[in-house]
């Protein structure tokens, strides 16, 4: 669409170039630069909020920052009794979490989108397409509790034996490590309620993609006698793959970042990496929901923000990294004839 | 790019069993008036084909037979059934569940029509050739490779022949040469249109179904597609869907005129637009309607 | 074969006739991939989605039914007219004033966020369509809708909380309008940039100012959208548990006036989604009972919503 840009104090029929406008004279006109002005400062002030956040980040994680150091880095534990105030075992955590997330959404997301794209009745499609648009308006508390009550005390009394009992069992990563005893609160769990969190706008954004191809395209395929899975695969997913991967980081950024649930599922040890997928670990943002308010210590409520610091910006890369392919998207799909 | 003068023999490998009778040498490249049109042989014989978009009918009672090598024109105003007619031969249609289709579309000994056809098997023997030209989102080598890998096994150099020999037999490898491994929509409109023929044929097809192929492309690229098929025509079969007669009149053999989705009038080109038969045919022709 | 790739080199470049050049159909016919499997796999990976299908949305059909179930249980009058109980020995209490509370909260975040972020909107969408400084601010905006609602929390405490040194329910707010600017910017951008341009145009060609024009004609015809995004932006925050840890805790109270230690600026206000948290967590099977009932008005509002938007505005977004 093109754009028509006006400069503000200019007579209001001058774009228009023909018709004459009536004098208006005594009345001043401030309006129009009012306007642009207060417009203006509220799109800067989005712009100002996020360097704000930043800086106040930078500023108060300053004292941990070169009182510590790197060893924040390089510790694994987190214990301020002990004044040892490692992020390792929650970098780690958060990145496993995000990780067994990331495996069972991505996939589910594609599948169900190409479920709702090519395999059903559009009614059908259009009814389960709004139903997973709301569902991913759930908030992250819900989707603790129904974790901490329901799912946990099945993977407690149900999952875990029967995994245990199957060779799987036995596998390094997957045999939780001996001080814990295989309970239902663990990275996995965690992972596998943070998957269906961010299913819904995977889904979504993947759905409205593969939409984006066009019925000539398909046809094309279809008539070159291909099957759906090929034509799918081989043109569809090819077509839209900008849009997907672009919704992926974006996902990835929410799993990263998800607090609440995670907090009550993942167990609250800080003080070792996981040797197992089903032992219990900690996330940053869970670190620093479950602690903060307690802390009292000066060093470190500081080495907690410098926590958030460092989730803040693993997030911001990945959501330029969404934004970056999703303009791709725009640029294949709106910019040619 | 000289078509209408050379004279091939007749090739004798084909993957059906039809045995093409030696041609006419004629100074045009223009077959139909003159031939003897029974015993020829049918590449597609309809019979009775209706058509529905839900509950309305949009074919009525069509039957036509599309001659082997030979172009078929299927010309009407819009809305006539034209698309709609050729689109069932591929059973493209099927991919909208509101469209159906009765009656018996006959190609080598089956009825395409029935439940028991292999649609894969069937789109690979008709291809299409869409209004719109629609490459894959790869590389042109990719896009003419398309078929070729998906229904043959093929090493990589065999592969690469064919490809090439795609391309040059629709007139487009020496622009295109260079740029193999370009996106397919890096081209033009009318050389998109062109990588699309040589996708098509490139898989080895026995029919090409043209569904207004020119209509988005400029006037230069409509002539040397023209020409393309003025070529093609002695290796395929081809039903060309135009809205544009003076096209249909300059490269099809017969001509089929539509009308509110029943077949009015079919014959020879140079009868139809000479000296119709039927009344509506001859005020379409000489443009009272449509 | 080679027979044909001499004649197709001979043929050479520049208008190589067509038909003279070997025909593939010349070439030793091809050995031809499988059907069968071809077909096999498809069929496999349609079960599989089918299958993976039918497990998502019944895993999601699951959580939305448990706290249904768990919820309407614990659900009755006494939820939204008594406050939180503090005594564990009486089955009494309810989360009234956690219900006030996180209206007040939410209510002044959109106060603060939704003028600005309207106005952030219109920015992007009328005066910044191609600009740099347009595309960098939109960008972001979109950086900023990424980063976790806990580090907005962070950011509220360190810049109003630890300065006055208590809780508040402005703290809140505060954090909460954060994570509402920009979902609102960019909503409304969106919406506006939907409205064509003709509209713009003819309202500036009868002579109205540039302000008059987006304000009274494009957004009027915008109107629904710009609504909806702003609903389902309140909506959003005000499920949020995250940025309200630390800068409003919560209170066994009913929030007393503005200030003072139990007013909206001056110490915790009750508000629904940390008490969820804190009873959910806690020992006690009827505070947990509470929990789910909290869980439960907090699905129907945010679902609720969803569908009352998109039922009267369904023009408004695609």
């Amino acid at each position: 669409m093109s754009t028509v840009e006006f400069d503000a104090p200019t007579s209001p029929s001058a774009p228009r170039g023909a018709a004459q406008a009536a004098p208006r004279g005594h009345r001043l006109r401030l309006g129009d630069p009012i306007f642009r002005v207060v417009a203006t400062a509220c799109g800067l002030a989005l712009a100002a909020a996020m360097f704000g956040l930043a800086g106040v980040l930078i500023y108060n994680s300053w004292p941990a920052i070169s009182g510590l150091g790197t060893s924040v880095l390089t510790t694994v534990a987190w214990s301020p009794v002990d004044h040892q105030y490692g992020a390792l075992a929650a970098l780690a955590g958060t990145f496993l979490s995000t990780l067994v997330a990331m495996v069972i959404a991505v996939p589910l997301a594609l599948v169900i989108a190409l479920l709702l794209v090519e395999l059903v009745h559009p009614a059908v499609a259009h009814v389960v397409g709004t139903a997973i648009e709301m569902l991913a308006a759930i908030p992250s508390i819900i989707f603790g509790m129904v974790g901490i009550f329901v799912i946990v005390p099945f993977i407690q009394d149900k999952f875990m034996p029967w995994l245990m009992g199957t060779p799987l069992g036995n596998l390094p990563g997957i045999k939780p490590g001996e001080q814990f005893q295989g309970g239902g609160v663990s990275i996995f769990t965690a992972g596998v309620v943070l998957a269906f969190m961010v299913l819904p706008y995977i889904t979504a954004v993947s759905r409205d993609v593969l939409r984006m191809v066009p019925q000539v395209t398909k046809e094309a395929g279809y008539g070159m006698g291909s099957t759906t899975w090929e034509v799918m695969h081989k043109i569809s997913l090819r077509y839209a793959n900008s849009g997907i991967v672009g919704a992926v980081f974006i996902g990835l950024g929410r799993a990263l970042g998800e607090t609440m649930a995670v907090a009550f599922l993942i167990g609250s040890v800080y003080t070792s990496i996981p040797h197992s997928l089903f032992d219990p670990g900690t996330s940053i943002a869970s670190l620093i929901a479950n602690t903060f308010s307690e802390a009292t210590d000066k060093i470190q409520v500081s080495a907690l923000i410098e926590l958030g610091l460092i989730l803040f910006l693993i997030t911001v890369v990945f959501q330029i990294l969404a934004q970056v392919w999703l303009r791709r998207v725009q640029r294949a799909t709106g910019g040619r004839a | 790019m000289m078509v209408g003068t050379t004279v091939d023999e007749p090739t004798q490998i084909h993957s059906q069993a039809t045995v093409v009778p030696p041609r006419l040498e004629v100074a045009e490249d223009r077959r139909g008036a003159g031939e003897d049109f029974a015993a020829l042989p049918t590449e597609i014989a309809v019979r009775d084909l209706d058509f529905f978009y839900g509950k309305e009918q949009a074919l009525f009672t069509n039957t036509i037979d599309i001659k082997k090598n030979r172009v078929t024109a299927v010309i009407g105003p819009s809305g006539c059934g034209k698309s709609t007619h050729i689109r069932a031969y591929n059973r493209i249609f099927n991919l909208y569940r509101e469209q159906k289709a009765k009656g018996e579309i006959l190609f080598d000994g089956a009825n395409v029509l029935s439940s028991q056809t292999d649609l894969l098997d069937l789109r690979r023997r008709i291809g299409m050739i869409f209004q719109k030209p629609s490459p894959f989102p790869m590389t042109v080598f990719d896009n003419v490779a398309y078929g070729l890998r998906q229904h043959y096994r093929l090493s990589r150099s065999d592969l690469s022949h064919r490809v090439e020999d795609a391309l040059k037999r629709s007139a487009i490898w020496d622009e295109v040469k260079d740029k193999l491994h370009q996106p397919g929509n890096a081209l033009s409109g009318g050389q998109q249109q062109r990588l699309c023929i040589a996708r098509a044929i490139a898989a080895e097809p026995d029919v090409l179904l043209m569904d207004e192929p020119c209509s988005a492309i400029d006037p230069v690229g409509t002539a040397k597609i023209e020409e393309l098929i003025l070529a093609l025509k002695s290796k395929y079969t081809i039903v060309l869907v135009t809205h544009n007669m003076q096209q249909a009149a300059r490269v099809s053999d017969y001509t089929a005129f539509f009308f509110q989705g029943r077949i009015v009038e079919f014959g020879p080109t140079t009868k139809i637009f000479s000296n119709p038969a039927e009344k509506q045919t001859e005020e379409y022709i000489t443009g009272r309607f449509g | 074969m080679n027979s044909h790739r001499r004649q197709a080199i001979e043929r050479g470049a520049g208008g190589a006739p067509l038909c003279a050049v070997a025909d593939v159909r010349d070439f030793a016919p091809p050995r031809r991939r499988s059907i069968a499997r071809r077909k096999a796999t498809d069929l496999v990976v349609k079960g599989f989605s089918w299958i993976g299908a039918s497990v998502g949305i019944a895993v999601m059909a699951f959580i939305v039914w448990e706290v249904v179930v768990r919820g309407a249980a614990a659900l009755n009058v006494a939820f939204f007219t008594q406050p939180t109980p503090m005594d564990v020995t009486t089955n009494a209490g309810g989360f009234a004033n956690a219900i006030l509370g996180t209206i007040v909260i939410t209510g002044v975040a959109a106060l603060i966020a939704i003028p600005m972020g309207f106005m952030g909107g219109v920015y992007l969408a009328e005066f910044g369509r191609n600009g740099r400084i347009a595309t960098g601010v939109r960008m972001i905006a979109n950086v900023v809708m990424g980063v976790p609602s806990i580090i907005v929390g962070v950011f509220a405490f360190a810049t109003i909380v630890k300065p006055v040194h208590h809780y508040s329910g402005f703290a809140g707010s505060v954090a909460l309008a954060f994570i509402m600017l920009p979902v609102m910017a960019r909503t409304t951008e969106d919406i506006l940039n939907l409205v064509p341009n003709e509209l713009r145009e003819s309202g500036l060609a009868m002579g109205a100012p540039r302000w008059k024009v987006t304000l009274g004609v494009v957004c009027k015809a915008a109107r629904g959208g710009l609504i909806t995004g702003a609903s389902l932006a309140i909506v959003r925050v005000a499920g949020e548990t995250a940025p309200l840890l630390f800068t409003v805790l919560s209170s066994p109270y009913w929030m007393t006036g503005l200030f003072g230690p139990g007013g909206f600026f001056g110490g915790p206000v009750a508000n629904l989604t940390k008490t969820i948290y804190d009873f959910s967590s806690s020992p006690y099977p009827h505070w947990q009972e509470l929990a789910w009932a909290g869980a439960l008005v907090i699905i129907i509002a945010v679902l609720g919503m969803n569908i009352l938007v998109r039922l009267i505005f369904q023009r408004g977004k695609k």
